[in-house]
């Protein structure tokens, strides 16, 4: 499991690199968004992988850390996600707002010369 | 028990900007007259406050000028701890100091153009408040997200097509860079298990072999992302021409981000990287000294290579930040402390030289079109007045003689707060902290670049000036507002201050300094802050504690 999940995030990563080294400004978005998610799996294997363990303890119990997973990635990733998705809104809309002030979608606001 | 009233000042910086902004936002641009003064006031009570927390933490009234406020009661490594030193109770003068120039110079203009600009001024400043004051790296990572988006909002204020262009670069280098921030804070939990600097700090110590090794590269990655805010070379690309398109009031704040990426350095570095950090001790010092170097030669050959005002700043800008990483890398307390007087002098002075750019323009242009075009562009009805009747006589000259002043002020020339700093790097540069020990290379080879990125930095300045005001050919002097001059003024008496009170400035700064090389005596305190007993728990019995968690 640990191989494809490591697998899995250098691959999202680094088409997401990929992306944000294209001239267009949606490629550039897509490229962030592709990292930010690939950062999100990051953080949330950094709190190691469980299969089948709670990150909540019931009321009134004395818990056993063994059995639990460890609750403070997933907080993480909660507040990651969320800011991530309103500054990557927020560059939507600069990016739409670029697209009609100079009428091209290239992220240096003209196109190159030829 | 509960806690003393001065306890709380801690979370003013933080509160206070924040509700302020939320009042701020529903009001429609009718109110800006009210928009403007509640600003202000906020403002004002934030200098109070930064002046209150020095005198708290300076004046013996708080044991080891420490001042600690567990948020939500949590004790110290499970919840986020908020702490005021002497340090972090400076830089909340300095952001109060020049969010109050910079909010004078919006009055009449920039102000009242765009709609939201005093709340995003408000959550900036919430944002650059907290990144001084928290002691937990997600808790930064929030706020330094606060400050970003905030910014993001600001440099495009008085929307056209240079500020967009130069958003999407710094919006897309932003965002890249707080991917960085997590992975870095990701890779230093899953190897000491705890995200509170103090904690922190006291477990790399017992770090070894793999863990030590994947530790070192979480906290380089984390580095990169602050390195990116303070504009290290090669990270710093996107800084001159953001500088060069954000209005004026705005640069200002900028100006101050970038600091805050030095700072954290400073704070981060020296606490988890001290003496005492094992196999960790002085990691990544000479990348910050050599990085730092490089970003000097870059500023300095930048400078000289521009002949707009705007990017001229960006790089004066960048070769502080360069100067400030290159002290910090270089590991020696008594430079640590001339580097915050340059940090703070430094700041200043480009901070007044970017709010007289703009009224240096008008000598060019007489009537500044890129504000009607903005106007224009955002429908502003009631047009702002315009800056005549009460104009400021003799305007070439005050205009002349500051540009000077801050020329002074950024070369490093005396007799202002820029030759101060300079001399009190070279004295410590030339007195080791061992007596009688030889100075390095890398010393001789940073004095070297600091008195030529100086000298650089007169030249472009005096061809600036000559063509500006000399060989301009302007007959009639520029229209200059009373409220767009006294933020300009405000700075540059502040920096006269700085030089004359030069003294008790440096023994504040040596103690601030002092603090910050003795992690230990912060870690100790930090970790055994007390928290409050709830209502419910029975007098005289301790509040419950949990075990410490265990490092996965």
């Amino acid at each position: 499991m640990e191989l494809v999940i490591s697998l899995a995030i250098g691959i999202v990563f680094g088409s997401g690199i990929w992306l944000i080294l294209r001239p267009r400004s949606f490629q550039v978005l897509a490229g962030l968004m592709l990292m930010s998610y690939a950062v999100n799996l990051f953080i949330f294997v950094m709190g190691r992988l469980w299969v089948d363990a709670p990150p909540l303890t019931p009321a009134g119990t004395t818990p056993n850390p063994a059995l639990l997973a460890d609750p403070l990635p997933q907080a993480l990733v909660l507040t990651a996600i969320v800011i991530g998705f309103a500054t990557t809104a927020l560059y939507l809309v600069v990016m739409i707002g670029s697209r009609g002030l100079t009428g091209t979608d290239h992220v240096d606001g003209k196109e190159p010369e030829l | 028990m509960s806690l003393h009233w001065t306890q709380h000042l801690i979370l003013v910086p933080v509160l206070l900007p924040l509700l302020v902004g939320a009042a701020l936002a529903p009001l429609t641009q009718g109110w800006h007259r009210l928009k403007y003064w509640l600003s202000y006031a906020s403002l004002l009570g934030l200098l109070a406050t930064a002046l209150a927390l020095i005198f708290m933490t300076d004046g013996g009234h708080w044991q080891d000028g420490m001042g600690i406020y567990l948020a939500a009661n949590w004790s110290a490594p499970f919840g986020i701890a908020l702490l005021a030193d002497r340090l972090s109770a400076l830089m909340l003068l300095l952001t109060a100091v020049l969010g109050l120039a910079s909010l004078h110079f919006t009055r009449t203009r920039w102000g009242r153009i765009g709609v939201h600009y005093h709340t995003l001024f408000q959550f900036l400043l919430m944002g650059i408040n907290g990144a001084f004051l928290t002691h937990d790296l997600f808790n930064l990572f929030v706020f330094f997200e606060v400050m970003l988006a905030a910014s993001y909002g600001l440099v495009l204020h008085g929307y056209n097509a240079e500020r967009i262009r130069a958003s999407m670069q710094y919006i897309a280098i932003n965002l890249a860079a707080a991917l960085l921030f997590l992975l870095g804070t990701a890779l230093i939990y899953a190897t000491t298990g705890t995200l509170n600097m103090a904690d922190l700090a006291a477990r790399v110590p017992l770090l070894a072999g793999d863990e030590l090794a994947l530790f070192k590269i979480g906290a380089s990655v984390l580095a990169l992302a602050f390195l990116t805010k303070g504009a290290m070379w090669p990270l710093g690309f996107w800084l001159p021409t953001t500088y060069a398109a954000a209005s004026p009031p705005v640069a200002v704040m900028l100006v101050l981000m970038t600091k805050v990426g030095a700072y954290v350095v400073l704070r981060l570095w020296l606490l988890i990287f001290s003496d005492n950090a094992g196999g960790a001790a002085g990691f990544g010092g000479d990348a910050l000294l050599y990085g730092g170097m490089a970003t000097i030669v870059f500023g300095a050959a930048g400078m000289l290579s521009t002949d707009t005002a705007g990017r001229m700043a960006g790089y004066g800008a960048i070769i502080s930040s360069g100067t400030l990483l290159a002290v910090i890398g270089y590991g020696q307390p008594t430079l640590v402390t001339a580097g915050i007087y340059y940090l703070i002098g430094s700041t200043v002075a480009v901070a007044a030289f970017l709010l007289l750019i703009e009224l240096i323009d008008r000598i060019r242009t007489p009537r500044s079109a890129m504000l009607a075009l903005t106007m224009e562009a955002f429908a502003v009805e009631d047009a702002p007045d315009e800056p005549t009747g009460r104009g400021v006589p003799a305007a070439m000259a005050f205009l002349s003689l500051a540009f000077a002043a801050c020329a002074l002020m950024i070369a490093g020339l005396p007799p202002l707060s820029g030759f101060v700093a300079k001399f009190s790097m070279f004295h410590a540069l030339l007195n080791p902290q061992v007596a009688g020990a030889a100075i390095p290379t890398a010393g001789w080879v940073l004095m070297t670049l600091i008195i030529l990125s100086g000298l650089i930095a007169v030249i472009s300045m005096m061809r600036f000036g000559v063509r500006t005001f000399w060989a301009s050919g302007a007959t009639e002097p520029p229209k200059v507002h009373r409220s767009e001059v006294a933020p300009i003024l405000f700075l540059l008496a502040l920096s006269v201050l700085m030089t004359v009170q030069a003294n008790p400035l440096f023994g504040y700064l040596a103690r601030a300094s002092d603090d910050i090389h003795r992690p230990g005596n912060y870690i100790g305190r930090v970790l055994s802050a007390p928290t409050v007993p709830g209502p419910g728990s029975a007098p005289g019995l301790a509040p419950a504690t949990l075990s410490p968690q265990e490092a996965p």
